[in-house]
């Protein structure tokens, strides 16, 4: 029984300019109540936080906590 | 991260506090200052700093007992009433006298009420009777507060810890089996004491967006206690009387009339007609909600277009920063304008919760349950109505109790092969090649929910839901498949909300009346206050399944008049008063 890759849009959205997840800053992963965020390393070999799993309560912690404001919650498409 | 390890390691402690969002540290915040040779662990599946109902803070006290507004028998009638006379009084007049010590207690940790020019606390009135709404306009300061005070009481926290099950032995409590929800590594915890503050199964019923986390509750709040109670032996009580809310549709969050109602703004039809005179949340309000869209007279709005722009910019301060921020962001991204519209609401999907109604663990007024060293607060258990003051009021009690309980105790010894068992079982949707993941068991588990469970509550259905549940639980036993940690958080998740949705069908098949309003509006019985004037406590029974017994409702503290009993039935507006305002 294969799984498919059925395409999401997340609303969380990390500006990786701004994240400094390169410098060892996890707070939005850290905080998050549904553990959705991780970090992942860009093709320059950089690090930035995303959203992982789409399984959000669009609370907010992560753009509240963000250090340097990289973090935007935007509401589920489904609901929006 | 996220890759499955295999590792158990065992820890004992006093007392073990399981959830670290609202009950859980103040339970432990008491034990500790009470007893402060304790080792008490706080445990959280998330991150205590932002766990929770109150995540992003709390916009007011719903139910506050001030001295000069309300009086503990006043308190204590409104609730008994507002809860249909199913109401062990003791729980709800102990709360009630002793919440106002708690609210200073917050007070001193930075919390801040309203006050008026008078420096004194600015209560207002929503509920039907008496007046019991204090404002929290900085209220999304919550959760940094109480964390600050959990450091400076050396409280051992351990965070992304799921807790699965509850280790009992010598009739007693023993700990509790938890999971790395990142490596999926165990962790047993030997404890004298365990407190449950777990909050609500707030992922039972699917929200109508369709969106598995668009809940009205925190979504990580998906029913653990509930189903930990449960396996362990423990008696839940009510748990027909749902949590089913008016919220804004779509957003599923709080319309707020207890912050909009004092200031002018309040629930109307599409007419732009109030038609209950009372917001505040009941079954007997939902029910006549119901009726108004069943009625042809909705949908049903929040209504604050009449309000002066400043009344306006104060509700939207509140309501936009405190509590679920993001209710701004959607009615920007809906252009939306309280100013300008009616704000559409709906009817919520259904969950377990006392602190907004009083399906829960049973618990007495030191907030134990039915095992010796087990506790549990907040919205899991069961004392009605009990909203965030009473998490942390009662979450004070079990921590208290708790102090004492572990003085006269050691550890409970306990049959190892629970251990194993549960590593087994815990682990099993990690052994197979493929199947079915996890969010698919979670996604037709509760859309059988809201297929057969939603009210009004029809026999046949809900004889299908457990139909329906069975094979879903055959199928999630031997075919579901989590690829990492993190899926297997879900999986377990799953099965505990499969548990909840049995134990919904169960319990509201068992009460044969209907109650609560549109909680357990029954089709085809009525209200039986002779045969039904009691509680029912749920078990698990020897052969895995529930078990039912009806409990009497122990003899009021407060007695209520006979023409008083009725009162959160008469909400509906009078047309003829409406015409003559």
């Amino acid at each position: 029984m294969p799984l498919a890759q059925t395409a999401t849009t997340v609303p969380v959205v990390v500006d990786d300019d701004l994240c400094i997840a390169d410098k060892g800053c996890t707070v939005c992963v850290d905080v998050c109540p549904l553990d959705v965020l991780r970090i992942a390393v860009k093709d320059d070999g950089t690090k930035t936080a995303y959203m992982k799993y789409d399984e959000c309560w669009y609370c907010m912690p992560c753009e509240a906590d963000c250090p340097t404001d990289a973090v935007t919650v935007n509401l589920p498409y489904l609901l929006k | 991260m996220d890759e499955i390890l295999d590792g158990l390691t065992q820890i004992d402690c006093d007392i073990l506090v399981i959830g670290g969002g609202t009950a859980g540290p103040m339970a432990a915040l008491k034990a500790k200052r009470k007893n402060p040779e304790a080792n008490v662990v706080l445990l959280d599946k998330a991150n205590v700093k932002r766990s929770g109902a109150i995540s992003m803070g709390m916009d007011g006290l719903n139910n506050s007992v001030i001295p000069g507004y309300a009086t503990p028998e006043q308190y204590t009638k409104e609730i008994t009433i507002a809860n249909d006379g199913i109401c062990d009084q003791a729980a709800v007049y102990r709360y009630a006298q002793e919440c106002y010590g708690i609210i200073q207690e917050l007070d001193e940790f930075g919390i801040r009420f309203q006050k008026d020019q008078n420096g004194e606390y600015d209560v207002k009135k929503v509920h039907h009777i008496g007046t019991y709404v204090l404002p929290m306009p900085n209220g999304d300061t919550v959760k940094k507060a109480l964390y600050r005070q959990l450091r400076k009481a050396r409280i051992n926290i351990i965070n992304r810890f799921m807790a699965t099950r509850l280790l009992t032995g010598e009739g007693r409590v023993a700990g509790a089996i938890c999971v790395n929800t990142r490596t999926a590594e165990f962790l047993v915890v030997r404890a004298k004491a365990v407190i449950m503050g777990l909050g609500a199964a707030g992922r039972l019923g699917l929200p109508t967006s369709g969106y598995l986390y668009g809940t009205y509750e925190n979504a990580s709040n998906s029913g653990e206690g509930y189903a930990m109670a449960y396996h362990a032996g423990a008696g839940l009580a009510n748990l027909e009387c749902y949590q089913i809310n008016p919220l804004i549709k779509d957003y599923n969050g709080p319309a707020c009339a207890y912050v909009a109602g004092p200031m002018g703004g309040y629930t109307a039809n599409a007419k732009g007609e109030r038609f209950i005179e009372c917001d505040y949340w009941s079954g007997q309000m939902m029910q006549e909600f119901f009726d108004e869209l069943q009625g042809g007279k909705g949908p049903v709005y929040l209504k604050l277009n009449h309000l002066a722009e400043e009344t306006i910019a104060e509700i939207e301060r509140v309501l936009h920063i405190v509590e679920r921020p993001t209710r701004g962001h959607f009615h920007e991204g809906r252009g939306t304008d309280y100013r300008k519209q009616m704000i559409e609401m709906h009817i919520s999907e259904i969950g377990f919760c006392s602190g907004h109604s009083a399906s829960g663990v049973f618990v007495d007024e030191h907030a134990r349950t039915t095992i010796p060293g087990l506790y549990a607060a907040g919205d899991m258990a069961n004392v009605p109505h009990n909203y965030m003051l009473g998490a942390f009021t009662n979450g004070a009690f079990a921590g208290l109790d708790a102090a004492d309980f572990i003085n006269d105790v050691d550890y409970a010894s306990f049959d190892e092969g629970e251990v194993e068992a549960e590593r087994t079982r815990v682990l099993a949707p990690t052994k197979r090649e493929d199947g079915i993941p996890p969010n698919q068991i979670e996604y037709k588990t509760r859309r059988l929910v809201n297929d057969y469970l939603q009210p009004p509550k029809v026999t046949a259905k809900m004889e299908l839901a457990q139909q329906r549940f069975e094979e879903v639980r055959e199928d999630m036993e031997t075919g579901m498949y989590a690829r990492d940690a993190h899926e297997l958080m879900r999986a377990l998740e799953a099965s505990t909300i499969l548990d909840c949705a049995e134990m919904a069908a169960s319990a509201s098949m068992f009460r044969t009346e209907s109650r609560w309003g549109l909680y357990h509006n029954r089709v085809e019985y009525e209200r039986d206050d002779d045969n039904w004037f009691c509680h029912t406590i749920l078990t698990k029974g020897a052969d895995g399944q529930p078990v039912h017994k009806k409990q009497d409702v122990k003899p009021y503290v407060v007695e209520i008049a006979e023409d008083e009993k009725d009162a959160y039935y008469k909400q509906r507006v009078d047309p003829s008063s409406v015409a003559a305002e």
